[in-house]
């Protein structure tokens, strides 16, 4: 097998077992980068020069006879809303193309302290705001199984990447459903835990409490390996929980007999593409015939889960996007001496932002507005409270919850780009994990149509990613779309 | 038409910690520009807040000294607007659910009365924008982000203020006891404590409140109560003429004398404020106040009360002695020393102050110990030296911080008591002063006071005065 078709645990094996070098490993990935990225426009930076240097200190460490980190020699690519210490960072915008940052995300250095190679940064949409890829400064990335179509959004650089084999995994930021909708487009692994669970520190907020960083990955057990890694509490970032961190990897025994599969059937029943339909069917089959109880349930607020979202969403951004003002970093109009400042900022915030990041600007200050931040601030919060309730009800009778991660298969290049509406419901199954705060896991399962891979979204309980993990691990095993790659 | 004025005061206070409000970056002052920085206090992307824990329990001691209700719970909050010190274009600070909530401060100003506080809440500094002082301040202002982050409390009090006088006794009684419980340094020119007032008035007996100005930039006491003046005059000035007041916010402009439009209610800003999600809500457990709580020294206003009952002193001493907590701290052991408070408190007021202010010393830095001081008064007490003498050695043991007794006895100051010496300057006197003696004899009450006068210089003011006063009326009656 190729050393690009390894998974992330086998060429840590390899690395540790001094069976093959970590410059190997690095010198493979970087030329396929250099071979298909051309074609994808999944990268919007690689650091082959830092990356080898990385993997040359990983490898002398070894023949000096140092033990290795759980990650030891694995190549990894950042999102680049995803702080590193002197690579270039710009979430995909204008505003911040000229930016490095001078420290690091707390999960950087975590995977780097467990001895991960980082690639480079990927593309998404700027600001994370986007379910296509194609809000990106940098121009859209293409899906690796379909060239016209979008690899999704926002992560779609990362979920990209890792499907073409130009890197064995890689981060991305879920706010709406960011990882778990590329993944499914882009046939991988995507994660998101549990709020809380991953610190936030040095990821470029978009709405603060909804964001989370999750890994892709090609085996669920891959993604549960970055997880360990760089889950648990983190001084620097006051929402992440005190939860103890358990070993994901003993989590996934293979056996989910008896495990309740909740399903709300209602919720899932309308706006399906036909060939996801029957791609969720089946793989509902294959988690009964592996020993899983499926249950009914219900979640009669899920229907207002968009709403809600893009109200909570919007506010927390038009905030959270007012430090990009052109006094100290980023982007700065150029001005004439007779210009103000208000015109230093207008001039700058409209110059650097993109159309969809100022659509959300402009409604989130909208719904903080004195007069309407009751009718629709506070009335979201309310309502995502009722969401949060449906789900503890539901969790009564279930261990996870099942839905189609996206309710369509990977969409053509531009097509919805002048439909906002139609691009945001594309979020309707994986946005109230973020308003509940649940770990999501989005898993092959199939494809629709020609080739294009449908997703399978499991949902656990708040900081219960081990049995979601458990469940979606032995779906993998049972159902065995992870070893299809992709045509490019 | 007679006007009543309406003045609620709003005060910012900077809490006494090492670090900033959310990040590990140095508070002091003075340091050069941007250097106390980091990417938190910079607001640079993904930096997150951590909150301070010293600083809630300094906020949590000052809601306890102003007897404020502490909150079990209370949220942070972002208050959004552009402006370029800002530099997250948002300040956190606390809004519908602030960290305490009632309380109030006596005052004696407008006959004795109580000044209730609305709340008290938790927020940050911004950073300082710099727009002169560099060759092309013409063109460019300069940002310094050292205080962008320094924890901050804000004081809110009731519009119960009738005058610039009540309201300059609140704000000076408010620094005392945030000074005193050590919450802030009290420096106003340093800009760790800053006032503004919300001022209205309306015709003598009306019950509703007028439209209310807020005055703001009254950085010292005297800009208070100026500007308070000027606003009251100003208000009631168009109201007589048949003019409206209207909602604005001003600024107290120091060298006009003069209080100036700075945004009409229209221009205000909408702060959008929500709920911080970078912050968890700030649970406060009743054992954590209760923790803060013994930390407090005792507070201003029941050690005056103690001071009376406990030493016998007169309210006004009381009052004198606790207006810090070093001068309260000095008198008692200076008394307890003594073994008489009354003697402690009258040097203390007297020679020490007087000393202190023209020398302009703080007490930090007075040289005299309370021991030393007391051992000025034992020596008074057990009759060594006289009341005037004392003075003499008083001013010595100032400057060289020698023991009261060692000046004493090397400079032969002791008083003299031995009868038969002193008999003798007492004869001497009467013999040389013979008109002085008739004009006595004659009933002039006050020659006495003058030949008593003449045997404390005879014996060079060393004669033990009581002693002097008794022999000389015996020599006289004798004669
Ligand atoms: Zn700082």
């Amino acid at each position: 097998m190729s050393l690009l078709d390894r998974t992330a645990r086998d060429i840590r094996d390899e690395v540790t077992a001094g069976r093959t070098s970590a410059v190997e490993v690095c010198t493979a990935f970087l030329s396929r980068i250099a071979d298909v990225d051309p074609r994808l426009n999944a990268f919007t930076l690689v650091d082959g020069d830092r990356a080898l240097d990385r993997a040359r200190t990983i490898d002398r460490r070894r023949a000096a006879g140092e033990r290795l980190g759980p990650l030891a020699g694995v190549p990894i690519a950042l999102k680049d809303n995803i702080c590193l210490r002197g690579m270039r960072t710009t979430a995909a915008s204008r505003i911040l193309d000229t930016f490095v940052p001078p420290y690091s995300a707390t999960v950087a250095e975590r995977l780097e302290a467990a001895d991960a190679v980082i690639l480079g940064k990927t593309n998404c949409d700027e600001f994370a705001m986007g379910s296509s890829t194609e809000n990106s400064a940098h121009g859209p990335t293409r899906n690796p199984w379909a060239t016209d179509r979008t690899p999704g959004g926002s992560s779609g650089g990362s979920a990209a990447a890792v499907a073409a084999r130009c890197a064995p995994l890689a981060l991305g930021s879920d706010t709406g459903g960011s990882i778990r909708q590329p993944g499914s487009f882009c046939g991988v692994v995507g994660l998101k835990p549990s709020y809380g669970r991953v610190s936030r520190y040095g990821l470029l907020a978009f709405a603060s409490s909804l964001d989370q960083i999750g890994p892709f990955a090609r085996t669920v057990a891959d993604a549960a390996l970055v997880l360990s890694a760089m889950a648990g509490l983190d001084p620097a970032d006051a929402t992440t929980a005190r939860e103890p961190v358990p070993d994901f990897q003993a989590a996934l025994t293979g056996d989910i007999t008896g495990v309740r599969v909740g399903v709300p059937r209602a919720f899932v029943s309308e706006g399906v593409d036909e060939g996801v339909r029957r791609a969720f069917d089946e793989a509902l089959d294959t988690l009964r015939r592996s020993g899983a109880t499926l249950v009914d349930i219900e979640l009669p607020h899920a229907k207002y889960a968009i709403p809600v979202y893009y109200l909570v969403c919007t506010a927390e951004a038009s905030s959270n996007l007012a430090r990009y003002d052109g006094v100290r970093y980023g982007h700065r109009a150029s001005l004439s001496r007779n210009d103000d400042l208000k015109t230093m900022y207008n001039r700058s915030r409209s110059e650097g932002f993109g159309v969809e990041v100022k659509r959300r600007i402009m409604l989130g200050t909208y719904v903080l507005s004195a007069g309407y931040y009751d009718a629709f601030y506070l009335k979201a919060q309310q309502v995502r409270t009722l969401l949060r309730r449906d789900y503890e009800r539901a969790f009564e009778h279930a261990d996870v919850i099942a839905m189609p991660t996206a309710p369509t298969p990977p969409f053509r290049l531009g097509e919805r780009l002048q439909d906002p509406l139609q691009m945001y419901l594309e979020d309707v199954f994986t946005v109230s994990a973020n308003l509940a705060g649940l770990p999501g896991v989005s898993v092959p399962c199939g494809f629709a149509g020609e080739r294009l891979p449908v997703g399978l979204q499991l949902m656990g309980r708040m900081f219960d990613e081990a049995t979601m993990l458990r469940v979606a691990d032995a779906y993998e095993r049972a159902a065995g779309w992870w070893k299809e790659s992709p045509p490019i | 038409m007679k006007f009543d004025a309406v003045v609620g005061l709003e005060i910012h206070a900077q809490l006494h910690t090492r670090t900033k409000a959310f990040c590990g970056c140095s508070t002091s002052f003075g340091s050069p520009a941007n250097s106390q920085v980091c990417p938190v206090c910079l607001g640079l992307p993904g930096a997150l807040p951590v909150l301070n824990s010293h600083a809630v329990d300094l906020a949590i001691k000052a809601a306890l000294a102003l007897e404020c209700d502490v909150q079990p719970e209370s949220i942070f909050a972002r208050k959004n607007y552009f402006y370029p010190d800002l530099p997250k274009g948002y300040q956190i600070s606390q809004y519908e659910k602030p960290l305490a909530l009632g309380g109030g401060l006596d005052i004696d100003a407008g006959g004795g009365k109580r000044v209730a506080l609305t709340r008290i809440h938790m927020e940050e500094d911004a950073g300082k924008s710099l727009h002169e002082g560099f060759p092309d301040s013409n063109q460019r202002t300069y940002l310094d982000f050292n205080r962008s982050g320094v924890p901050l409390i804000e004081i809110v009090s009731e519009p119960d203020m009738r005058s610039a006088a009540e309201a300059s006794e609140f704000f000076t009684r408010l620094r005392d006891i945030l000074v005193w419980v050590g919450v802030n340094d009290g420096n106003m020119e340093e800009g760790s404590l800053r006032c503004d007032a919300n001022v209205s008035v309306r015709p003598l007996g009306e019950s509703a409140l007028g439209t209310k100005v807020e005055v703001k930039n009254l950085n010292s006491f005297r800009y208070l109560r100026d500007a308070i003046d000027y606003e009251i005059d100003r208000q009631a000035d168009l109201i007589e003429r048949g003019g409206r007041v209207v909602q604005e916010t001003r600024l107290w402009d120091s060298t006009g004398g003069r209080t100036l439009s700075m945004r009409s209610k229209e221009e205000a800003h909408d702060y959008r404020y929500f709920p911080e999600p970078d912050l968890p809500a700030l649970m406060v457990s009743e054992a954590r106040v209760e923790a803060v709580r013994r930390t407090m020294p005792e507070l201003p206003e029941a050690r005056r009360r103690r001071f009376v009952a406990a030493y016998a002193l007169p309210e006004y001493d009381a009052g004198v002695l606790t207006q810090s907590a070093a001068l309260a701290d000095y008198f008692e052991v200076v008394a307890t020393m003594a073994r008489n408070p009354k003697a402690a408190s009258n040097w203390i007021m007297g020679e020490l102050l007087r000393a202190m202010k023209d020398r302009g010393t703080a007490m930090v830095e007075v040289p005299l110990t309370p021991a030393l001081l007391a051992g000025l008064i034992v020596l008074i007490d057990d009759g060594t030296i006289s009341g005037s003498i004392a003075k003499e050695v008083f001013a010595k043991m100032l400057d060289s911080g020698r023991p009261a007794a060692d000046i004493v006895k090397a400079e032969g100051l002791a008083q003299n008591s031995d009868e038969g010496a002193l008999v003798a300057i007492v004869q001497g006197v009467i013999a040389a002063n013979a008109e002085a003696v008739a004009q006595f004899r004659a009933g002039s009450a006050k020659t006495f006071g003058f030949l008593v006068g003449q045997v404390m210089k005879g014996s060079g003011g060393k004669a033990n005065p009581a002693l002097a006063n008794r022999l000389l009326k015996r020599e006289l009656d004798r004669g």
